[in-house]
C-alpha cells in the first residue's frame, strides 16, 4: 500500500471513511484499518484534528506567535527548556527555529490580557529563557492549507455540462 | 428565411448532443454534475501571476505568429523530456488558441473536397463538424468496450479506401478514458505508412496517464512526419479558459498550416503565452499533484460505479469513466434524462459522442472525492428501480 498517499488523504480529510479509503487506494478495508492502527501506534498519525475558523463561530479567541530566545544547556541543548514550555496547555504549537529566536511558540487564549499574563507570569520565567517577543494574530487567512473565508473563491463556476 | 442566406453546410450542422443536455440541465436548480469536461482545479497561481505580471509589464501586443520563441523553446524541451519527441521550436511548432484551433487548422490544411477522414467513435464532439466544415467526409470506426476502446489493425484496415486522407486519433480519449500503448500502436504503423495516412493526433490528455507513460504515434520514426501532434495547456495545467494549445508537425506542414493561422488568428493570446512559459518552467510539480489526485479519484469512482451495478472498466487516462448502462434497458439519453429528473445528477449520454457511445454514459471525475461520493449515492438510489 502507498502509505504516503494514505497519510496525505487523511491529512486533508480525516473524516474519509475506511471504505472510501479502500476504494481510493484499491485495497481491502481490513488492510486500511490495519495500516491506520499501525500508523497510530507508531505515532506517525499523532491525532485527528478539525480546521475551525473561530472568527466565524462567535467564540472569543486570541492567538499569538511568540518568539522566545533562550540559553541552551549543557547535556540537554534546547530540549529540556522546550519541555518546560510546551507542558503548558496554553501552548498550541511550538518549534525550534533557525534564525533570530530559538523558539516559536503559538499560544491561544480568550483575551489579549490572558495571553499577556501567560507570557509575563509563566513563559518569560522559565529557567533559561532570556527574552520574549509577542506578536498577536489580527486575522487568519489560511490554515492547514485551507483558505478561510473562501466562499466566493471555492464556488464551482464551471458550466454544468461541457464537452 | 435568413437561413437561406447562410452556408448550407453550416445550417445543416447538428447542434451537439452535449449542448442539448446542457440546456436541459441548466433549467434545474442544485444539480450535482459529473458532466464537466474540464479540471476542477484552479490554474496554479505561479502561472496566473506570471500572466498578470506580463500585462503589468505592458506585454500586451501580438506575438510572433507561431507564438513567443521562448514558449516554443519550452514546449520543445518539454516534449523531449516528457515523451522523447523531437520537435524544433523554430520549424515544427505553432502555438494555437487551444487544441481546438489546432484541430481546425489541421483539417483545413489537409483536406480537399470529398477526402475521407477516419474518426474513431465514441469521440470528442468537435471532430465531425470540423471535418465537414473543411469539406471532408467523416468515416467512422466504432471502438468496442471489449477492446477497452482501442483501435485494432483489422478495424483500421477495413476503414481505409482510396479516398482516405487522414485519421483523427485522441488518446487518452474523451469520452472513454481509453489509451493506446506502444504495443497497441505497433501493428497500425505499417498500415498508416503504406497508405500515407495523415495522423491528426489530439493528445490533450497526454499527461493524464495513470499506468505507464503516454505514447504518441509520433514516437514511431517511420510515420513521424505524417503525424500532426496536437496538445495544449487546458487539461494538464488546468488552463481551459486561457485557450492555449500547440500543434507540431514536419516543417512543410507547419509552413502551410501557419498561413491559415496567421490569416485567421494572428497569434495566440499574449498573456496566456507568458503564463504557459512559467507553467512549463516551474509548474511540473503542480501537474504531478493534480495527476495524482485524478488517479485516486479514478480508483474511487470506478469501484463505486461497479458496486452499484454499472459495469465500468478502469480507464488508464483522461478524467472520464464510461460506464455500461445497457442492463437498465434505457438508451443513454433516457438514462441521463431520468437520472437528472429523479436524482438531479447530470452525466453526459454516450450517444452524444456518436452511435458507438449508445449504451454508455460519460462520467467525469474532475470533482472532489466528497462530490463524487454524494453523486454515487444518488445514482445508487436511481439504480434501485432496475434491480
Amino acid at each position: 500500500m502507498e502509505e504516503n498517499i494514505l497519510l496525505s488523504l487523511l491529512e486533508k480529510n480525516a473524516r474519509l471513511e475506511v471504505k472510501d479509503l479502500a476504494d481510493i487506494l484499491q485495497e481491502s478495508e481490513d488492510n486500511i484499518l490495519e495500516k491506520m492502527s499501525e500508523l497510530e501506534k507508531e505515532k506517525v498519525i499523532s491525532g485527528y484534528h478539525t480546521v475551525i475558523n473561530w472568527d466565524k463561530a462567535n467564540v472569543d479567541k486570541v492567538s499569538a506567535l511568540i518568539e522566545v530566545t533562550c540559553q541552551p544547556e549543557r547535556e540537554f541543548g534546547y530540549d529540556r527548556i522546550a519541555s518546560m514550555i510546551y507542558a503548558y496547555s496554553e501552548v498550541e504549537t511550538m518549534y525550534l527555529m533557525s534564525g533570530r529566536s530559538e523558539f516559536i511558540v503559538m499560544v491561544e487564549g480568550k483575551t489579549m490580557q490572558e495571553i499577556s499574563n501567560f507570557v509575563g507570569a509563566k513563559l518569560a520565567c522559565v529557567d533559561g529563557v532570556t527574552g520574549t517577543s509577542t506578536n498577536f494574530v489580527l486575522k487568519k487567512y489560511k490554515s492547514a492549507g485551507i483558505v478561510l473565508d473562501d466562499e466566493k473563491d471555492s464556488a464551482d463556476d464551471r458550466m454544468i455540462v461541457t464537452p | 428565411m435568413y437561413e437561406e442566406l447562410l452556408n448550407k453546410q453550416v445550417v445543416d450542422l447538428k447542434p451537439s448532443g452535449i449542448r442539448k443536455f446542457f440546456d436541459l440541465a441548466n433549467t434545474k436548480k442544485g444539480v450535482i454534475s459529473l458532466g464537466v469536461g474540464e479540471p476542477d482545479f484552479a490554474t496554479p497561481w505561479n502561472i496566473c501571476e506570471a500572466a498578470i505580471y506580463s500585462i503589468k509589464s505592458k506585454k500586451t501586443h501580438y506575438t510572433a505568429n507561431k507564438g513567443l520563441p521562448e514558449l516554443r523553446k519550452e514546449v520543445s524541451l518539454y516534449l523531449k523530456k516528457q515523451y522523447d519527441l523531437d520537435y524544433s521550436a523554430e520549424k515544427n511548432m505553432i502555438i494555437t488558441v487551444g487544441g481546438s484551433e489546432a484541430i481546425d487548422l489541421s483539417l483545413r490544411a489537409v483536406l480537399e473536397k470529398g477526402d475521407e477522414v477516419i474518426l474513431l467513435q465514441p469521440c470528442y464532439v468537435a471532430y465531425e463538424p470540423a471535418v465537414l466544415l473543411a469539406g471532408g467526409i467523416p468515416k467512422f470506426i466504432e471502438l468496442k468496450s471489449e477492446n477497452e476502446f482501442k483501435l485494432t489493425k483489422e478495424q483500421l484496415q477495413a476503414a481505409i479506401t482510396d479516398k482516405t486522407k487522414a485519421i483523427v486519433l485522441n488518446f487518452p480519449s474523451n469520452p472513454t478514458g481509453g489509451v493506446m500503448t506502444h504495443e497497441d500502436y505497433e501493428p497500425l504503423i505499417p498500415i498508416i505508412k503504406d497508405h500515407n495516412l495523415i495522423v491528426i493526433s489530439d493528445e490533450i490528455y497526454a499527461e493524464l496517464c495513470y499506468d505507464g507513460k503516454h505514447c504518441s504515434p509520433a514516437n514511431f520514426d517511420e510515420i513521424k512526419d505524417l503525424v500532426i501532434l496536437i496538445s495544449g495547456f487546458s487539461k494538464a495545467f488546468a488552463m481551459t479558459g486561457w485557450r492555449l494549445g500547440y500543434l507540431c508537425a514536419n516543417e512543410t506542414f507547419i509552413a502551410h498550416i501557419n498561413k491559415i493561422h496567421q490569416y485567421v488568428i494572428m497569434s495566440a493570446p499574449t498573456a496566456a503565452q507568458y503564463g504557459a512559459i512559467e507553467g512549463l518552467r516551474n509548474g511540473q510539480k503542480y501537474v504531478d499533484e493534480m495527476v495524482e489526485q485524478y488517479k485516486l479519484r479514478r480508483n474511487y469512482i470506478v469501484s463505486g460505479f461497479n458496486r452499484i451495478g454499472l459495469k465500468t472498466h478502469m480507464p488508464n487516462g483522461a478524467f472520464y469513466i464510461f460506464p455500461d448502462i445497457r442492463k437498465t434497458g434505457l438508451t443513454s439519453v433516457e438514462f441521463c434524462e431520468r437520472l437528472l429528473e429523479e436524482q438531479n445528477v447530470a452525466c453526459v449520454p454516450g450517444s452524444a459522442f456518436g452511435n458507438a457511445g449508445e449504451g454508455f454514459i460519460r462520467v467525469s471525475y474532475a470533482y472532489s472525492i466528497e462530490e463524487i461520493k454524494i453523486a454515487i449515492e444518488k445514482i445508487a438510489l436511481f439504480m434501485e428501480q432496475f434491480k
